[in-house]
């Protein structure tokens, strides 16, 4: 009897499995990049610890009711203004500015705003404070904090595109493609922080039922 | 004349044969790429809020999460927006200390400091609760925090 040769494995089916696993993962894979609205705390005062005083003049108050109305300094205010008068705010320049180490308080002379007294002293005086009630909703809450951030970064991109022609995005990508080694590139990146510093806080919830 | 005709009609078949190498490569990447969710979800999976200025999270091992929307178990824990998941349990912000203990005890004490705790919250879920939770973050000074959210327009027009 002559021996007969193996015959082939039929591999046509092979392609079918690996469809469906393939299929199977496409569905599973969640390409998703986790990103959010980053804050930092403040550290746990400690005790009998006294706040510094600040001018009534350079806070900035936003109220959110419980039902997500908006009161800002007192007025009525709607969400797709805050924006624009959170930067006339910040961008005032009213006054003096905090000293630095070593050096005299002086006026923000990049500071484009219409210089109101009544309104914020320089950039890094002007303090935001959102209060909120308990029951507000957490989505307004966000809306609110995503605006005020976005008036930072107008003014910080302004700021960096005349300074460095380049938008503060770029400035901070190129820093962070020179392995964050670049020293020339750390000081305009610390300059454009430090002259619009996001000095935003948080006052705990009131609670009125 | 009739011995050497052409035997052959039409084309030959294309061969498929290395199709199955394409797939295989195509699912080894997807393979690769898939996470599986660690926790299970006792709560709804929450609806983001969405916002534009967003910062990407880096660094995932660094990163902890605390779950707040509303329970799947809703004749346990009621229909509200505010309960609060923490590892794979619903809890109470009184647990967060020791959650984050937990969460830093796997790793390494120099990248403590590093470490972010990412919300994710449901649109509907109050104020209130991201208070509470705050507080408790401060007490033992998880200060870095990470509101989770889309990438899109918040105010819708």
């Amino acid at each position: 009897m002559a021996r007969r040769e193996n015959p082939e494995i039929n591999a046509g089916s092979m392609a079918d499995i690996a469809f469906l696993l393939l299929i199977f993962f496409l569905v599973t894979t969640t390409m998703d990049v986790d990103s959010g609205i980053s804050k930092r705390l403040a550290e746990k005062p400690p005790k009998n610890y006294e706040p510094p005083k600040i001018k009534q003049k350079n806070i900035f108050e936003i109220s959110i009711n419980r039902n997500n109305q908006l009161f800002v300094d007192g007025q009525v205010m709607e969400m797709k203004d805050l924006r624009e008068a959170a930067l006339n705010f910040i961008d005032n320049g009213g006054g003096l500015g905090n000293a630095k180490e070593g050096e005299e308080a002086k006026p923000c002379d990049y500071c484009q705003g219409a210089k109101d007294p009544e309104s914020s002293d320089h950039p890094n005086k002007a303090i935001i404070a959102v209060e909120s009630d308990r029951a507000t909703e957490y989505g307004t809450y966000i809306v609110v904090q995503n605006e005020l951030l976005s008036a930072y970064s107008e003014l910080r991109d302004r700021l960096s595109q005349k300074k460095y022609n380049m938008t503060y995005p770029e400035l901070e990508e190129a820093f962070k493609a020179s392995g964050r080694k670049d020293e020339s590139l750390r000081k305009k990146v610390e300059f454009i922080k430090n002259s619009y510093p996001q000095i935003i806080t948080d006052i705990e919830p009131t609670d009125v039922n | 004349m009739a011995k050497f005709g052409k035997k052959k009609k039409g084309l030959p078949p294309v061969s498929t044969a290395s199709l199955p190498d394409i797939v295989f490569m195509l699912l080894f990447f997807f393979m690769v790429t898939t996470t599986m969710r660690e926790t299970d979800l006792k709560i709804d999976s929450p609806r983001l809020p969405s916002a534009s200025e967003v910062k990407k999270l880096e660094h995932k091992s660094l990163v902890t999460t605390i779950y707040v929307g509303k329970a799947k178990e809703t004749g346990k824990y009621g229909t509200g927006f505010n309960r609060i998941q923490l590892n794979d349990k619903i809890g109470t912000p009184d647990q967060i200390p020791a959650f984050i203990e937990n969460a830093r005890s796997k790793v390494s004490e120099t990248e403590v400091p590093f470490m972010t705790t990412s919300i994710k919250a449901d649109k509907e879920s109050n104020v209130g609760t991201l208070a509470d939770i705050r507080l408790k973050l401060r007490d033992v000074n998880a200060l870095k925090l990470s509101l989770s959210t889309q990438k899109g327009d918040a105010i819708k027009k």
